[in-house]
């Protein structure tokens, strides 16, 4: 079988904010076969720009979207935000000839075409159906059977599911649970696991994102896990980033790490827990790290 | 009593419904079932803003939609609540898009109102400015080089610049009104 390749999507906040997630996903992706090819150019997803103008948005989307096609590659975004805008305008544009029109009629001003002849997947997707749960539990070399984690899998992976498709259950998902479970660790289930992070809106009201994400980390530590699991850089900076603002706000100590996946399936593989930036995390994972050292010992 | 203070807001008068704005909003991109809404409250009972929020429901949108209190929503500052979670969406037994009704009106505030929360007007600056909605500081680049990271993709502000133009984006942005924080 020829080596999967992508075109990698970054997004805005991985470069702003959370390179460990960018680490440890290269490290992984590099290890399990998977060829990342750079954007030659890129602009934001246009997720951001969807309250302003719908639009201006799907345009965005769309000049990427181009920029892939011209390199005749689909593309592996990390961000469940730009999964969403990417995949729902490439699957939009492809079905709807009438919005093609217009969208074209805009990008034709920077003389590009949307054509729809390439696939949008998020890191999950990748690995579950390219590289496969065999490659990846082979390349497991200590199994974390020590650890219990709970998963957050994020709004924008399994909904709106008319649009996401990959076969996931957007009222149970199980695509990240089960690529937990192949690093050996425990993947728990807990109240409300669907319940949104509440970042999108941090921008223009703390109090409402603040409690929901107190309330997710109430029913994470109710269900005993050791660490939170993220597949989206937004939710996980609602998690980690501010959790310590979240504590200061109700006045209750959490300190549940958080962690990108494939930082957790890096650990799983060998890697050390510098060369995959869990240094780079707010919340210090050194009790998981001391706990998965005694799993091996 | 002068006729301002007799008003009670809460009740609707039938010259502030505008029979036509559903026609208008059914055309848009993500609102065409709005009609088909019996206001059964999924929407709302299964919202995460509304379950911590005094202000954001749903359902009361859809209606407010079909009734034509165009006036009342676009100024409702609880619009930007919603999250886009799309909860909303997928459990709607009539398949009413109303996280797509939600941004419509979002869409159709800064349009003719010429007003948006802040924080919206700083991310499309940053765009144009830099291609990223945040602004990445040098010390950013030299960081990804020092972790051995690729150099992050290089934008074409030019053409992000064309797209915000032939959208009616700039125009737009160029005198909006801008508020701060949502009240919940």
């Amino acid at each position: 079988m020829p080596k999967p390749k992508y075109l990698i999507f970054l997004g805005c906040v991985i470069p702003y904010r959370l390179s460990s997630y960018e680490i440890s996903a290269r490290k992984v992706l590099d290890k399990l076969g998977v060829e990342l090819v750079e954007m030659p150019t890129f602009n934001c997803c246009g997720y951001p720009m969807d309250a302003i103008n719908h639009d201006l948005m799907i345009t965005l989307a769309a000049r990427n979207l181009c920029v892939a096609e011209q390199q005749n590659l689909n593309i592996l975004t990390l961000c469940n935000g730009c999964f969403c805008s990417l995949n729902e305008t490439n699957k939009v544009l492809k079905e709807d000839k009438k919005l093609r029109d217009e969208v074209n009629a805009y990008l034709k001003e920077i003389g590009m075409e949307f054509k729809g002849t390439i696939e949008v997947k998020h890191l999950v997707h990748v690995l579950a159906e390219d590289v496969g749960f065999e490659k990846i539990k082979d390349a497991v070399k200590k199994p974390l059977t020590n650890i219990s984690v709970a998963q957050h899998s994020g709004c924008h992976l399994v909904r709106p599911a008319k649009y996401v498709g990959h076969g996931d259950d957007p009222e149970n998902p199980t695509l990240l649970k089960n690529l937990i479970r192949l690093t050996g660790a425990e993947c728990l289930d807990y109240m409300d696991e669907t319940q949104c992070c509440g970042n999108p809106i941090i921008g223009v009201n703390e109090e409402v994102p603040f409690q929901m994400a107190k309330e997710k980390l109430d029913h994470v530590r109710a269900a005993k896990a050791q660490a939170l699991i993220t597949a989206c850089p937004f939710c996980h900076m609602m998690f980690d980033m501010n959790q310590p603002r979240i504590e200061r706000a109700f006045n209750e100590k959490f300190g549940i790490p958080v962690l990108h996946y494939p930082q957790l399936l890096g650990l799983a593989m060998g890697f050390s827990p510098e060369e995959l930036g869990l240094n780079e995390l707010r919340v210090k994972p050194s009790e998981l790290l001391n706990q998965i050292q005694k799993g091996e010992s | 009593m002068s006729e301002t203070q007799e008003y009670v807001p809460s009740v609707i008068k039938a010259k502030e419904m505008n029979p036509k704005f559903k026609y208008e909003m059914s055309k848009k991109h993500g609102a065409e079932r709005l009609m088909l809404c019996f206001q059964c409250g999924t929407c709302t009972a299964d919202c995460p803003i509304s379950r911590f929020s005094d202000f954001y429901r749903p359902r009361k949108i859809a209606r407010m939609v079909q009734l034509g209190l165009k006036d009342r929503l676009l100024s409702d500052e609880a619009l930007w609540l919603c999250s886009s979670c799309f909860a909303c969406v997928d459990h709607c037994p009539q398949g009413v898009e109303i996280a797509g009704i939600v941004r419509v009106l979002r869409n159709l505030s800064v349009k003719e109102r010429g007003v948006m929360p802040l924080v919206y007007r700083e991310l499309a600056s940053n765009l144009l400015k830099g291609g990223y909605v945040y602004e990445i500081v040098e010390s950013r680049h030299k960081k990804r080089a020092e972790l051995g990271l690729p150099p992050l993709p290089k934008p074409n502000l030019e053409e992000i610049a064309k797209i915000f133009e032939v959208t009616g984006s700039s125009k737009v942005l160029e005198n909006v009104k801008t508020f701060e924080k949502v009240k919940s």
